[in-house]
């Protein structure tokens, strides 16, 4: 055993043993504790930093010390690499906790049964049912706008235009939407379709904004799919005679629907959320309004808005139940768009 | 199609372009012109919709910090909240790339293979919290905690100018917004970033592991110079998502139109914060004033987008030419 841990030594230069990450990391963390109480830098954000910091320098060093630069940078560089991975999901989980726990508390069937009609901004009680309505009314019409419009650019993207001038174009151009900021979609709607066509601020406006921000959503995602379906289905069918949108319709597109729906779902998911078109093009409402053509609409994402902008503790208390609400929305969408995809996998396996 | 049926005579071959076929190319390709025509669009209403408001202004558009289209004369610029926009998400991208860039690199090299689609997946689970709720966390809980850094850079880095806060006051700052920001822009930058990674040859990383590369060596030898193009417009795409990220921001900042430099004072605006808070009190001047300052935000952000895509799209072509 020991000779021939000394040839791998040998042969490897000498290494830090396992322990070596660990033990610095609690030497750091008790000199972070002592140091804390003798200098101005304190509390628990402060002490987690300059442990941190000990550990990098020590650890480094260390490494240095044993191992030579070329490790030490190495080591470091790992480090690094796995801290900002570990940095990365302190917000998420920061953030999914407190709206567990602050929209926990006041999240009840009534704050879902009832609407904020007649509740003034001091009062407790009243819910996020108007609102419900309005996200689920408005993310249908904005699905049934942007869906087939989604698809069928995604088909002329795969099926014909394939290397066209054009096709390169508007594929480009997809991915730029991508990239439009929420608002100017919001801005767009406004100016052209209430202002300049005279309609008024209602659920649908909102509705039209959000198909704007799903659009490319879907097509990236469509796309994607219709790329894998394998061409020797499309052959078969054009060999057996079908005409070519018959072969898209009854082979390709039933081939890839599963993939489609769970893109579908995924752009749902992302456009559910969105708080800033809708401002711009439904007004903030208190009241139940099932006709999303006609009237001021409430959404989940502008009713967290105006309960914030309340600022009054009942009313931060339903800015966190609603925020909860908003979170369980977009979680069953997503987890249903998962579903989705692992069944219709599993069945083509 | 004529070469394959040159010497059948036509009563066998059939009419080769059906009326099903006819309508739906057309239905397509009318759909992927629909997209095209949305963003013409959208450039089109937004200027005509501005010209009002731009008459009506009697300040320079583009040198004025003030913001009151509605008062006569109306007076309005884009000075503060351009600066605004600028300085939060180049502090935001200050944050996030570098962060971004690890996880991606943790993901695609440094994870074990069986977790690595799994880690990623929750990675990608920052970009679905929709926005409204990083403002709020944002405002009732990061930026309480975010009191006590900001008072230590004053402290002990107040000599640098931008970390200078004279009032004492921490709240409702740039520097605020920009580290929500920094946290919203992170998943973009990680997802598009850990993309360009997994592109990398594997023959490349072996053949620096095999000649006895550490695995940072690896990296800086093999991976990155492969990838630099993509992670530029990876940083890019990211800060294009903060130039136009709106409600987070507008709910930690206050309507205050003001140039700046000490970031971490109170004040300041960005174009996507300005539209969204001055929006329900603006008259007709002044909504056609928001619109021209959104008219701005759109084409900074495409300019961005385009720039950014147009490298990934390049490079696409060229590896699809290899």
């Amino acid at each position: 055993m020991t000779t021939l841990t000394l040839a791998t030594g040998h042969l490897q230069g000498r290494r830090l043993p396992r322990a070596a990450a660990p033990a610095t990391a609690l030497v750091a963390a008790a000199l972070a504790v002592l140091l804390g109480q003798i200098s101005p830098v304190s509390g628990v954000a402060g002490t987690t930093c300059v442990a941190v910091v000990l550990f990098f320098a020590g650890y480094t060093a260390l490494s240095f010390a044993v191992e030579g630069s070329r490790h030490a940078i190495d080591r470091l560089a790992s480090t690094l690499i796995y801290a900002s991975f570990l940095a990365a999901l302190v917000p998420l989980v920061w953030i999914l906790s407190t709206v567990l726990v602050r929209g926990g508390r006041v999240l009840s069937a009534g704050f879902l049964g009832h609407s904020m009609r007649g509740i003034g901004a001091d009062a407790t009680g009243g819910g996020v049912y108007h609102a419900l309505v309005g996200t689920i009314e408005q993310v249908l019409l904005a699905t049934v706008i942007a869906v087939p419009i989604g698809v069928l650019t995604a088909i002329y993207l795969v099926e014909y235009g394939r290397h066209s001038k054009l096709s390169k174009a508007i594929g480009f151009f997809v991915d730029v939407m991508t990239g439009v900021p929420s608002i100017i979609a919001g801005l767009f709607v406004y100016s052209a379709f209430i202002v300049s066509l005279g309609f008024q601020r209602t659920g649908l406006a909102g509705a039209l904004a959000l198909s704007i921000l799903m659009i490319p959503v879907v097509v990236r995602s469509t796309e994607e799919m219709l790329k894998i379906v394998p061409s020797e289905l499309r052959e078969a069918a054009y060999a057996l005679g079908v005409p070519k949108w018959r072969t898209i319709l009854r082979v390709v597109i039933p081939t890839a629907i599963g993939g489609i729906t769970t893109g579908v779902m995924l752009a749902i998911a992302r456009i559910s959320g969105e708080t800033a078109p809708l401002l711009l093009t439904t007004f903030l409402s208190q009241s139940i309004n099932f006709n999303p053509t006609s009237g001021p609409q409430a959404s989940i994402p502008t009713f967290v808005w105006d309960q914030i902008g309340s600022a009054t503790h009942p009313a931060l208390d339903r800015a966190w139940a609603g925020a909860l609400v908003l979170i369980l929305f977009v979680a069953v969408l997503y987890t249903t768009a998962r579903l989705i995809a692992w069944v219709t996998g599993g069945a083509r396996r | 199609m004529t070469k394959l049926g040159a010497g059948v005579p036509d009563s066998i071959q059939g009419s080769v372009v059906r009326r099903g076929d006819l309508v739906f190319r057309r239905l397509a390709k009318g759909a992927g012109l629909a997209v095209l025509v949305v963003l013409a669009a959208i450039a089109g209403f937004l200027v005509w919709r501005s010209v009002p408001g731009l008459r009506a202004n009697t300040a320079n558009f583009l040198t004025s910090t003030a913001w009151f289209p509605d008062q006569s004369p109306s007076r309005f610029g884009i000075a503060a909240i351009a600066f605004g926009t600028v300085v939060t998400a180049a502090l935001a991208l200050l944050i996030a790339v570098p962060i971004g860039f690890g996880v991606a690199l943790f993901i695609a090299f440094y994870a074990p293979p069986k977790l690595a689609t799994a880690l990623g997946f929750i990675v990608d689970l920052l970009a679905a919290v929709p926005s409204i709720i990083f403002g709020l966390w944002g405002l009732q809980v990061l930026m309480p905690h975010l009191g006590g850094l900001q008072r230590w850079l004053n402290d002990h880095l107040g000599f640098i100018p931008i970390f200078h806060n004279s009032l004492g006051i921490y709240t409702k700052s740039l520097f605020v917004a920009a580290v929500v920001l920094g946290v919203m822009v992170l998943p973009t930058v990680s997802a598009i970033s850990r993309e360009i990674f997994l592109k990398v040859p594997h023959s490349n990383v072996e053949a620096a592991l095999a000649l006895g590369a550490t695995r940072w060596e690896t990296m800086r030898m093999a991976v990155l110079p492969f990838s630099r193009p993509g992670m530029i417009s990876a940083a890019m795409l990211g800060l294009g998502r903060a130039l136009g990220e709106t409600i987070a921001v507008a709910l930690i900042l206050s309507a205050l139109n003001v140039v700046n430099w000490h970031v971490t004072e109170p004040g300041g605006n960005t174009f996507a914060a300005n539209i969204a808070l001055g929006w329900n009190e603006a008259g007709p001047i002044g909504l056609s004033a928001l619109i021209a300052s959104g008219l701005v935000l759109f084409v900074l952000t495409l300019v961005v987008n385009v720039v950014a895509r147009s490298i990934i799209w390049r490079r696409a072509e060229f590896h699809e030419g290899l």
